[in-house]
């Protein structure tokens, strides 16, 4: 387990973490997810050791590591850039932990073998950093960051330097890798989907702080403020409330407590259907049926409808 | 990719630690500020009155003007030809077009005093062809030209290959002929490698002495040049006087590159 | 007219470059190949050699130690002064030898600050010292710059990894800026057996003990009107200029 209590760090003027404080479950994948600036990065800095914090602590494992260094902490960790050891072979950079711990030649070489056939890079251990893809590249290092069995393994936005179809398929490899090897993980990304799609548990950061922690379905469903329900999915506002826009019911006839709106654009995105609505003050809103719902409804823009909203989440703006 | 937002990252002691920016700074402070900072402590000696005498003794002031004066001329002569063999080099093409690349480095490369050893036996009282310019003028510029050939030339080379050929050709298409096209698209677009180099240039040939020791003469009022001065100085135990001209030529070389960088600074806004 | 250019651009270095460097070679060579040889085995000669290389073996190792320090202390940090410490290693790009050699003596000599502490006039280390003004800024400026664009990342990923500050660097940055550095020396070289002007001031010129290669060349040609002397030592001087044009060719294109 990771635990960070009240940590603060500032860069000159400009307040990168405030008084943060998160807990790890032992054995997670949790993700740090926010916006550009949010803290993120700079929180998984601290943890690794690559940053000292101004104020607060850090333990991994109980063992109080705010003042130890990056070398000590039995950490991975994994850059956005994959910061490969350039004039090293594959082999080498796998195997450069274990060279500075001064394992045994065999014993290293067959480690890395064994590696290289987890992360799926067999094969190429006698090539260099700059004849493998972006793909490959982060995968070696992950073999090496896994190499010296680190307690605890930290990824920097590792998939947002590679293209938008390898980076799906390299989230879902480490989803599989992460039930294989069971390391305690902890992810920065401002990618929603990424987080949502492959952590156990979020927390989500914003401006410095920490706004809210918890699995996926939670923060969707029951998100703690506006921020957290806008980042994590598309949000609608109707009566000083802010809703999901599946959650907008939308009918033909006039309904006790609906709203009266006018269809403005009805876009058909495959199974989704979105529309476009007006309010009679002017205000834009939009909804989201699905195509059974639409076909049903079989609206046209100039329709009036009347809209209400039918559960889900509810947030006053 | 990330952060937008957030300061550039920079350790405060960065790679070399706190000791290693001690080190470097007592490192430099004795090789290079320390000294320089006698000099103009000398020069001083006799407070500033003393400072102005030594530059306006005869010899020191005509030393001094003739460096400035020739130096001026090699750097404006190495504006044509420096543009010139940029010119030719990024281009023409021929056989022999690296080796000649090459060779604009081979002032870098080659000792001073080889360089008036070499141009002394074309130019010198032993010319093949009679052309004997020991103890002129020409001779000082003809040395200095050597020795600064690189300076314009590697300024204006990476500018040149970055030209814009669609300006040039648009500039064609809508009838300019090709000295135009230079004149108007491509030369304002080298201005301020060519102000660099010409500076670069300057700075270099108002210091320089072993190019111009042997083929120069150091004639006093003619063909002596400050650096020469200055040595003569020293060589006669004058050291306040040495320093003092010292002082003045580089106040004179720091003056115009400094002049440059804002000439340059002010263009690329 | 693109004859017209190529013709004027060749013409000038022609007449600035290659027929002078030709005419020293011809005159060089052109009593035989041991008229050359009798002239830079004299003792007088060999001496010069000996110490322009010595001089060389001392400069070359402190400059790389001192300007791989100050190139990271200058790409990596960011301390008040950056701006200083940058402009005054290239300070010595702007001051004339002659007056590095008196700046030398007003420090290092009998009257100067230290009080004649290090013996520098007509001496080894007052060479030396010229030497490495001189030449300082070329490691360092090689260096820097890849440095400041090969950037921390892989020296992060060594540090999580277990490794010491000292084993990052030899075996992380150390092979990230061989290039460069390689460069920065041969610049320092080519610098080191060139100078002259500083020498002249701060050295004895006193032949068989504190001449250089170059103080030979000049003392040939003025002191002993040895002419064919000075042109045979200053070939000498060329072939070892080539050779550095040749390194520094090959390790250009290495870079790019």
């Amino acid at each position: 387990m990771i635990t960070v209590t009240h940590v603060t760090k500032r860069f000159g003027d400009f307040v990168a973490l405030d008084d943060v404080s998160l807990e790890v479950p032992d054995g997670s994948l949790t993700a740090l997810l926010g916006p550009s600036g949010s803290g993120k990065s700079t929180l998984l800095r601290i943890i690794g050791g690559l940053e000292t914090a101004d104020a607060g602590t850090v333990t991994i494992h109980g063992e109080d590591v705010t003042n130890v260094t990056p070398q000590k902490r039995g950490i991975g960790f994994v850059f956005q850039h994959y910061a490969a050891f350039k004039h090293m072979s594959v082999r080498d950079n796998v195997g450069f932990g274990l060279k500075i711990r001064k394992v045994p030649k065999a014993q290293i070489a067959a480690r890395v073998d064994e590696l290289l056939s987890i992360v799926g890079l067999a094969g190429l251990a006698d090539r260099y950093p700059n004849q493998l893809s972006g793909g490959q590249r982060q995968r070696m290092a992950l073999a090496r960051a896994l190499a010296v069995e680190p307690k605890v393994l930290l990824l920097d936005e590792p998939f947002g330097a590679l293209d938008a179809k390898v980076r799906a398929e390299l989230r879902e490899w480490l989803r599989r890798l992460h039930e294989e090897v069971h390391v305690t993980t902890l992810l920065v990304t401002h990618d929603q989907e990424e987080a949502m799609s492959i952590a156990d548990n979020i927390a989500v950061m914003d401006n410095a702080r920490i706004m809210q922690v918890g699995n996926p379905r939670e923060l969707y469903d029951r998100p703690a403020n506006p921020f957290v329900m806008g980042f994590l999915g598309p949000v609608a506002q109707l009566d000083g409330t802010l809703v999901r826009p599946h959650d907008i019911a939308i009918r033909a006839e006039p309904e006790e407590g609906g709203r009266e709106a006018q269809v403005r654009r009805v876009s058909h995105l495959g199974f989704e259907v979105r529309v476009e609505l007006v309010l009679a003050e002017g205000e834009p809103v939009f909804a989201q049926l699905t195509r059974t719902e639409a076909e049903e409804l079989d609206l046209s823009p100039g329709d009036i409808v009347w809209l209400r909203t039918a559960g889900g989440t509810a947030l006053a703006a | 990719m990330a952060a937008l937002a957030l300061p550039k990252r920079r350790a405060a002691s960065g790679g070399a630690g706190p000791l290693g920016l001690g080190i470097a700074t007592l490192w430099l402070s004795i090789i290079v500020l320390l000294p320089l900072a006698a000099v103009l402590a000398k020069s001083l000696e006799g407070g500033v009155g003393g400072l102005v005498d030594a530059i306006t003794a005869p010899s020191a002031r005509a030393a001094l003007l003739i460096t400035v004066g020739v130096s001026a001329v090699v750097a404006l002569i190495n504006v044509f030809t420096g543009t010139l063999i940029a010119w030719v080099l990024v281009r023409d093409d021929f056989r022999g077009k690296s080796l000649v690349n090459a060779i604009i480095d081979l002032p870098f490369a080659l000792p001073t005093i080889v360089a008036s050893i070499v141009l002394l036996s074309l130019y010198g009282p032993r010319s093949p062809i009679g052309l004997d310019l020991y103890a002129t003028k020409p001779a000082l510029v003809i040395a200095l030209a050597f020795v600064t050939l690189p300076f314009v030339v590697r300024s204006v080379q990476p500018v040149l290959m970055e030209v814009d050929r669609e300006a040039e050709e648009a500039a064609a298409s809508l009838g300019a002929g090709g000295w135009t096209t230079f004149r108007r698209i491509i030369l304002p677009s080298l201005y301020p490698a060519l102000l660099g180099g010409a500076g670069l240039a300057f700075a270099r040939a108002v210091g320089e002495f072993g190019s111009v020791v042997l083929i120069g003469g150091g004639i006093p009022r003619e063909t002596e040049v400050a650096s020469q001065y200055i040595a003569k100085q020293i060589e006669t135990d004058r050291p306040a006087s040495a320093a003092a001209v010292s002082v003045a030529l580089l106040a004179i070389s720091f003056a115009v590159l400094f002049a440059l960088r804002y000439a340059t600074s002010r263009r690329e806004r | 007219m693109r004859i017209a250019l190529r013709t004027a651009a060749l013409a000038y270095l022609g007449a600035l470059v290659l027929v002078p460097l030709g005419m020293i070679l011809y005159r060089t060579f052109e009593n035989g190949f041991v008229a050359f040889y009798e002239q830079v085995t004299t003792p007088a000669a060999l001496a010069a050699v000996s110490l322009s290389l010595t001089i060389v073996a001392i400069v070359v190792p402190l400059n790389v130690i001192f300007g791989v320090v100050t190139a990271l202390a200058l790409a990596r940090g960011n301390f008040p002064g950056r701006g200083i410490l940058q402009a005054v290693v290239d300070l010595p790009f702007a001051v004339s030898p002659v007056i590095v050699g008196v700046a030398l003596i007003l420090f290092w000599g009998n009257d100067g600050w230290l009080g004649g502490a290090l013996p520098v006039i007509f001496s080894l280390p007052g060479m030396v010292l010229a030497t490495i003004f001189v030449t300082l800024p070329f490691v360092v400026r090689e260096v820097e710059p890849v440095l400041a664009e090969v950037g921390t990342d892989a020296e992060e990923a060594a540090a999580t990894l277990g490794a010491s500050k000292w084993q990052t660097f030899w075996r992380i940055t150390l092979p990230a800026i061989k290039v460069g550095l390689a460069y920065g020396v041969v610049l320092t070289v080519a610098r080191s057996l060139g100078e002259f002007g500083a020498l002249t001031v701060v050295a004895g010129g006193v032949a068989g003990e504190s001449q250089t290669l170059t103080l030979l060349v000049h003392a040939r040609y003025i002191d002993d009107h040895n002419v064919f002397g000075a042109y045979a030592a200053s070939t000498l001087l060329m072939g070892l200029a080539l050779l550095t044009l040749v390194l520094m060719t090959t390790l250009q294109r290495k870079r790019a």
